[in-house]
């Protein structure tokens, strides 16, 4: 007889419950796949109604992330055979409301990315005229900042958050490590249009350093670094204000 | 979604949530570490207050610190507190980046430079206390 495994799912079809309810399926146990093999199994030969989010199967597009045994994973990177033969509970990524089973919310990441302005801004008047070519960048420059550009915003990281969990007002890792990744590119001027957002309570100072952001990235992102390091740039701005009499003044 | 507003369900974030997962149990026991740290502070500040009241106050506060409570206290003390200096110690890697030209400085080395301070200055409080 063929191996199978159980898959706890989280259900929550507003329509007809209130509360979340979990419900057990068996599914074959093949030693290739992942989570979200299981799931697709579930959805196309066992309940049809089950509902989760899902794109590229390779671990790029940033859209399979759920809960697995209470560590947010991308469904499509984690083995089954990691978990066999004990039982995996799938629930929605933590600290979103939840639409419908595996379907959170994801409108409140999506204002803070664009919040914190995650592109190239020039100072005005200093934006070159299309004709005059790129702006160049060197291979030094690019590795100041380019772990920080991986980001696929799977939104893992917020899921790890204790603090985002707690106080959703918190811009979160994400957001943060994109905009250290703009404030560091050498072509950017941005940072003092980004910096009252990152620099205000609801940013970095909201952070504890957990870490957990960092520990579930798929990409390496190292977003608690990014903000640990924000902290240290901002700090350096306010001896600088306070210290030194010519020192920039707001 | 037609007139009926879809309503989303938020799951409350229950008190035990760091007790859930090792990494957040650990990341507490860190956070609770500063306790003892800053009641050595506290500790060590006394100690300098009672040296002012006199060579009397002073040894009395001394010898009285030398009671089993006192000394079990000092261990649980010296055990939060290098828990609290070791996982911050090997964090600073991740805050300290810096350059050598287009080379980042290992992180061991940056961690590696705190352990060798932190060798160095215990090794000269314990010359000036043992006088060794």
């Amino acid at each position: 007889m063929a191996e199978t495994m159980e898959l706890e799912v989280f259900r929550y079809r507003p329509e007809q419950e209130s509360e979340p309810t979990f419900q057990t399926y068996e599914v074959p146990f093949r030693e290739d796949w992942v989570v979200l093999d299981a799931i697709n199994h579930i959805k196309d030969e066992i309940d049809g109604t089950l509902s989760y989010r899902w794109s590229c199967q390779m671990g790029v597009c940033g859209s399979c992330g759920v809960m697995i045994n209470n560590v947010p994973k991308l469904s499509c990177a984690a083995f089954l055979k990691d978990y066999y033969p004990d039982q995996i509970r799938v629930e929605p990524l933590t600290g979103f409301p939840v639409e419908r089973d595996l379907i959170f919310e994801m409108d409140d990441f999506m204002t803070k990315l664009t919040e914190i302005q995650p592109y190239i801004i020039r100072k005005e008047g200093e934006e070159k005229p299309l004709d005059e070519g790129e702006y160049l960048q060197s291979p030094a420059e690019l590795a100041h900042f380019k772990q920080y550009s991986m980001c696929i915003n799977c939104m893992l990281c917020y899921a790890a958050c204790p603090v985002y969990a707690l106080d959703s007002t918190f811009i979160g890792p994400a957001a943060i490590a994109l905009g250290q990744r703009y404030n560091m590119d050498s072509r950017d001027q941005g940072r003092d249009s980004r910096q009252e957002l990152i620099a205000s309570h609801e940013g970095i100072w909201e952070c504890t350093f957990v870490g957990e952001c960092s520990a579930v990235c798929p990409k390496d992102v190292d977003p608690a670094a990014a903000i640990q390091r924000a902290k240290v740039s901002s700090t350096v701005d306010w001896f600088k204000e306070v210290l030194i009499p010519w020192g920039k003044k707001k | 979604m037609g007139e009926k507003e879809m309503s989303t369900y938020i799951r409350s974030v229950p008190n035990t949530w760091w007790m859930k997962r090792k990494p957040y149990f650990l990341f507490m026991i860190r956070e609770l570490t500063s306790v003892f740290v800053a009641g050595y502070c506290i500790f060590l500040l006394v100690l300098v207050y009672k040296l002012t009241q006199g060579v009397e106050a002073y040894s009395n506060f001394v010898a009285a610190m030398k009671s089993p409570t006192s000394v079990a206290l000092h261990l649980i003390t010296l055990a939060f507190v290098l828990y609290h200096t070791i996982t911050w110690f090997n964090l600073t890697p991740k805050i300290l980046v810096l350059y050598r030209g287009e080379e980042r400085i290992p992180q061991g080395l940056i961690a590696g430079t705190f352990y060798v301070g932190w060798l160095v200055v215990s090794i000269l409080v314990a010359w000036l206390v043992l006088g060794v």
